[in-house]
């Protein structure tokens, strides 16, 4: 068989590469969620929400309100922390919107609007990208949790299958984030309608507290927030007890959140000029 | 010879401003459009338009033969757009910006940081390439930005005012590298504020002012509209500036602008009357703190076109003190 070497020069074949459009979705999102990345590594403060202020809550709460609420700094401990990692993904979802109302203002975006990528790629990027910062949320959280004298009370394989189903609830409520992003006027206004979701959501919940411990028309709000069904089906996973229901509510919430808030922060994105 | 972007009628509101109104224009292939106008005329409007950014309320364009509006994709394959404010991502590097529009476009990665590299030397940021991009001067970021678009090696350039705020020797630098660009077969559309930008680089011009197309031309004709040249003698002595204006209207049979500061205009076509009006000036007495003969500068092509006075633009002249 003869081989007839062409001289392949590869900077010329920038169309040449025909791949299916998922596959294409799937390169493209990773390559841009690369670059969000190397923004955070070169900007590492802005890892703050994630890495300082769990530990800061965590400690404030268990020291503060241990003894008060549940007699024992470290009963509440075991009780607080599957509560102040949920509180922790509500408050780091906030970034994210942040951060692309600000790369929008700049044009960064317009010029990923012109390039020949599916649309929806540079969101799902920088959603991706938030993966790091959750996974940085748990480890900091469970860490100085550990260090405290927090402990699993069930075992390894549901402590794990608790952290994969809060990154999932995460990455699902970086899409309200993202959402507030595109259609806040600056960056300043994201971050203030973002604590105005993200505030009641965390207080207004079996976070700090037993829900059976509040007046009834309250109940009825903590019940129906997301992040209690999230810290419902994480305290059963590390602490033991029901997880069913819990977990049905909370895959619920995802589904719910990821099909509302993802077609909405697309089309806003699409309409941003 | 077809045309590589073609627009008809174009029509863009944002709410009650209407930043286009029936806007129609056209490049040929492999050659530069310059679309002049002041600020708010609705260069950007358009540009963004012709590269898939919005969508206009009516009207129509094709870039490379594909409608910007039924087939935006296959127009995004073919162009390359540099903003008027550089829209390089801040926290990357050169290389990584250079690098990410690569794998964009689907280039390989050993492909896309052959072709930075490549872009870098020719936009001599080499020495910069591994430094954040926030670090760099703004000459070097539109350098970046350009260099961006040029990515994917596009058969259409919209080049957004790219030396707006350039020193002049970074103009020159830019005025270069859009003149390879053509040299290597894109067609360029480039909107500026300054005319002797566009006289520079473009092969037609087309002016716009408030939404509206007044007037599309070679740079030759537009010149012969507005007048090829503007000379503007400045008297020591500010009271004699009235014997200047008439000395001036016996020598160039044109009417002469009194201008801020006692300076005195006048169109005029060609450096010839400088020969005249010198020795005149000597021969009355009047000694000139400035002299020189400059193209006109935008707001003088709008009075030509429009009969409006309005102070727009920034004057950009290469002044010749004689």
């Amino acid at each position: 068989m003869s081989v007839l070497t062409t001289p392949m020069d590869d900077t010329r074949a920038v169309t040449a590469v025909p791949t299916p459009r998922p596959l294409r979705l799937v390169r493209h999102s990773l390559a841009l969620a690369r670059r969000s990345l190397i923004k955070t590594r070169r900007t590492p403060e802005a890892l703050i929400d994630v890495t300082i202020q769990p530990i800061i809550f965590l400690t404030l709460f268990v020291y503060i309100f241990g003894g008060a609420v549940a007699g024992s700094t470290h009963q509440y401990l075991q009780f607080l922390l599957p509560g102040i990692l949920a509180q922790m993904i509500g408050t780091g979802a906030v970034a994210i919107g942040v951060n692309l109302n600000t790369d929008i203002e700049k044009g960064v975006f317009d010029r990923f609007r012109s390039l020949p990528i599916p649309r929806s790629a540079p969101l799902l990027g920088v959603v991706l990208a938030d993966f790091v910062r959750y996974a940085l949320v748990i480890v900091m959280t469970l860490g100085c949790g550990f260090v405290m004298g927090f402990r699993i009370e069930t075992g390894p394989l549901q402590a794990l299958f608790g952290c994969v189903v809060t990154v999932a609830f995460a990455m699902s409520l970086s899409w309200v984030s993202v959402y507030i992003g595109m259609i806040a006027r600056s960056s300043g206004a994201v971050q203030g309608i973002m604590f105005l979701i993200v505030l009641p959501l965390s207080f207004g919940s079996n976070v700090f507290v037993q829900t059976t411990t509040m007046p009834g028309w309250l109940q009825a709000f903590v019940r129906v927030n997301p992040l209690t069904q999230l810290v419902g089906t994480t305290r059963g996973l590390f602490l033991g007890g029901p997880v069913a229901r819990p977990l049905l509510w909370t895959v619920l919430w995802m589904v719910g959140l990821v099909s509302v808030f993802m077609p909405l922060a697309l089309r806003a994105y699409r309409r941003r000029a | 010879m077809t045309n590589a972007i073609e627009a008809h009628g174009l029509v863009k509101r944002f709410g009650s401003t209407t930043a286009l109104d029936g806007v129609s224009l056209a490049a040929r292939s492999g050659t530069v459009l310059g679309v002049l106008g002041p600020n708010g005329a609705g260069k950007t409007t358009a540009v963004r338009i012709l590269a898939t950014l919005i969508r206009p309320e009516a009207g129509s364009a094709r870039v490379g033969g594909h409608d910007v509006l039924r087939h935006p994709e296959r127009v995004r394959e073919l162009i390359g757009l540099t903003g008027q404010y550089a829209s390089v991502d801040e926290d990357l590097s050169g290389t990584q910006n250079l690098v990410l529009i690569g794998q964009l476009l689907d280039l390989r990665r050993p492909a896309a940081r052959a072709r930075a590299k490549e872009l870098l030397e020719w936009f001599d940021l080499t020495d910069a390439a591994d430094r954040p991009a926030k670090t760099y001067s703004g000459g070097m970021r539109r350098r970046l930005d350009l260099a961006a678009s040029l990515v994917g090696r596009p058969q259409v350039v919209f080049l957004d005012e790219p030396t707006t705020g350039l020193d002049p020797a970074k103009r020159e630098d830019m005025w270069g590298v859009i003149r390879r660009l053509v040299a290597d077969g894109s067609t360029v559309l480039l909107t500026t504020q300054y005319l002797e930008e566009a006289d520079a680089l473009a092969d037609e011009i087309t002016v716009i002012d408030h939404g509206k197309v007044i007037a599309h031309d070679t740079p030759d004709g537009l010149k012969r509209i507005v007048g090829s040249q503007t000379l503007r003698v400045r008297p020591a002595d500010p009271s004699r500036t009235d014997d200047v204006a008439r000395l001036l209207v016996a020598v160039t049979g044109a009417t002469p602008e009194l201008q801020a500061q006692g300076a005195v205009t006048v169109p005029v076509d060609g450096d010839a009357v400088l020969g005249q009006v010198v020795p005149r000036l000597a021969a009355v007495g009047i000694t000139v703190t400035e002299l020189s003969l400059q193209l006109p500068s935008l707001d003088e092509v709008f009075f030509a076109l429009t009969g409006r006075r309005e102070t727009i633009a920034p004057v950009l002249s290469k002044e010749s003190v004689a």
